[in-house]
């Protein structure tokens, strides 16, 4: 053999008393809470916090044996990634089952209600759905693909010792408090920075710890480049810290209390949040998936990107340009009309970096394009390329004001960030599982192909029913909206515009159905590829190294 | 204060983009930096385990 497969090293054990400290603190705290929490939900959330860090205390001791722990420093860390193509699968099915409970409570507001449980609440349940398929979903699947790239295109093990098994379980345990919280009514009550404060500051050390596990393995790599997939995962990274960081700067009212006030108030508050909110589009759902694009679509198609150069100029427009654009939620606001035209300026600007990313993604695959039409996994990733290039075109023209004036508050916008989150997002980190599973679990390929071409077809179906029904939905509700009669009254009660819209709720319901349907199939897909044996499969994928190749 | 640092976002900022733009494209078109890049468009591709002594691809840790 040419190689050696295991280089088996001492752990110095630092990693593990670290990690067991910050339990112990945690747990500490906790404690605390549970005991002189000032409201009901901080003693909840106190009794659970504890119960994590126990937890987290037995996983770090039951990680060393008798004679410390071994790092197989010879071989890629994967068990961490499967555990997190694994997470990414559960949170996908739990947050779309969410979004489709609350699609059916709008079209039918009794559906679900108990006076006795008010946790079942659209109010209590929406930040629940957004959160558990945006953070929950699309935060498991970018964690478990960047690791998997970082290590592959540096050929590095992961940084850290037992750090990204404390990213992977902080970040886990980061999204049950925030999910448990806003069913119990603790939130900030800032669109997708819903969780209080004491859930921003495990947040923020989870993601330091994230950051230095992605950079320590790119200090350690032994490519001289650093990949453009890897800028993509880095500067989404470091981003969301900033972002997360000055858009949750608040006061707790008390140190064991779930309740805090924010420093920003008035229209400085709106442009933090917005700043905040769409960065949250630009840096999460854009650059980080990006990197999968980058990473996967060649990989699976077996074709080198199709320009580099064009990457490169992509990278730097893109994160330059997408920092500017939040001011566009703001139009016809207390915001200075200047910075309402430029966050629309940059927006409209963003459409050139977008369109030359999913150029560079559809055209990656110039060569291969049969590829289309056997491979289901590659149909499901250029699908969502095309969906990039939609909705990035969609997106400028909403944020230009005279086109805002109709579209904000409504379905419009809805339509437009499903047709991103379903269609770009989701199909692409579907297809990033897809390709991921069989190459980390070392299985021939997935175990139904025929079940990924359901999948496939459930998926896009719905996501068509869904964005469908939505355009002429928020485009009715915004011109009933400014409707006048003669005499300068409203035409419309409010009411009558929710009632106008009951057909396009069930459409839409509809769509989110067949879109979780596709992914429960995955689901089992994926169980019976890990569990069972693969030995006959027509989803046939080459195998991928485990040991770290010698230079 | 607002007007001079709105002015000053409205003139330096547009010449510092622009020249960070300038930049970007000038290291990406550079000719000398064609082959870095056309190997690094290969990247993904290049991480297969290295050949075997008998030339065969070593298949023994997939």
């Amino acid at each position: 053999m040419s190689q050696a497969t295991a280089m088996p090293v001492k752990s110095s054990g630092l990693d593990g008393m670290l990690i067991g400290l910050i339990c112990i603190l945690g747990a500490f705290w906790s404690l605390m809470a549970a005991a002189r929490g000032v409201d009901p939900q901080m003693v909840a959330h106190g009794w659970l916090m504890l119960g994590g860090f126990i937890i987290g205390l037995v996983l770090v001791v039951n990680a060393y044996s008798a004679n410390g722990r071994v790092e197989e420093t010879g071989l890629y860390h994967d068990n961490v990634i499967k555990a997190g193509a694994i997470a990414t699968m559960f949170w996908a099915v739990v947050g779309l089952l969410v979004g489709v409970v609350i699609a059916l409570q709008l079209a039918w507001p009794n559906i679900f209600y108990f006076e006795q449980f008010g946790f079942l609440n659209f109010g209590r349940l929406r930040p629940l759905h957004t959160s558990a398929v945006i953070f929950a979903f699309g935060g498991n699947a970018l964690i478990a693909t960047s690791f998997y790239v970082v290590q592959r295109t540096s050929r590095a093990r992961l940084a850290g010792g037992l750090w990204p098994w404390f990213v992977f379980w902080g970040y886990q345990f980061f999204i049950v408090i925030a999910a448990s919280g806003y069913v119990m009514g603790v939130t900030q009550a800032q669109e997708y920075a819903e969780p209080e404060w004491y859930a921003d500051i495990w947040l923020t050390l989870v993601w330091v710890a994230y950051l230095m596990v992605f950079l320590g393995t790119l200090w350690k790599r032994k490519e001289p480049h650093i990949y453009v997939a890897n800028w993509f995962y880095l500067a989404f990274i470091v981003t969301i810290a900033v972002l997360h960081l000055v858009n949750n700067l608040s006061i707790p009212v008390d140190p064991f209390g779930s309740f805090s006030y924010r420093v920003f108030s008035g229209v400085q508050n709106a442009l933090t949040q917005w700043w905040y909110g769409h960065n949250a589009v630009g840096f999460f759902l854009t650059a980080g998936f990006l990197g999968i694009m980058y990473y996967f679509i060649p990989k699976r198609v077996e074709r080198p990107v199709y320009s580099y150069r064009l990457s490169i100029v992509h990278f730097w427009t893109l994160i330059f340009i997408y920092i500017w654009a939040g001011p566009h939620h703001l139009h016809y606001t207390a915001l200075p009309e200047w910075a309402q035209t430029l966050g629309m300026t940059f927006s409209v600007m963003l459409w050139m970096p977008s369109w030359g990313g999913m150029i560079n993604g559809l055209m990656t695959l110039s060569g291969a394009w049969d590829k289309l039409r056997t491979d289901p996994v590659v149909r499901m990733m250029v699908v969502s390329v095309a969906f990039y290039g939609m909705s990035t075109f969609e997106g400028p023209l909403m944020s230009i004001r005279a086109v805002n004036a109709l579209s904000h508050y409504t379905d419009w916008t809805i339509g437009h960030v499903h047709s991103g989150a379903l269609g770009w997002v989701g199909m692409i980190s579907f297809g990033a599982i897809y390709c991921m599973v069989p190459w980390l679990w070392k299985k021939k390929g997935m175990w139904s192909r025929a079940l990924i071409e359901w999948h496939f077809w459930l998926a896009t179906l719905g996501i068509l029913l869904y964005i469908a029904a939505m355009w002429p939905s928020g485009i009715t509700q915004g011109l009933m909206w400014r409707a006048y009669n003669d005499l300068g009254f409203l035409e419309y009660s409010f009411i009558e515009t929710v009632e106008a819209m009951h057909p396009y709720y069930i459409i839409r319901a509809g769509g989110g159905l067949l879109f979780l349907a596709g992914a429960i199939l995955m689901a089992f897909n994926m169980y019976k590829t890990i569990t069972g044996d693969v030995s006959e499969t027509e989803d046939e994928v080459t195998p991928q190294p485990r040991a770290i190749p010698a230079e | 204060m607002y007007e001079a640092l709105a002015g000053f976002a409205q003139t330096w900022g547009l010449l510092f983009f622009f020249a960070v733009f300038i930049g970007v494209l000038v290291y990406a078109l550079w000719p000398k930096n064609r082959e870095k890049f056309d190997a690094a468009a290969r990247m993904p591709l290049n991480d297969d385990a290295p050949p075997s002594e008998d030339g065969k691809k070593d298949e023994s840790n997939v």
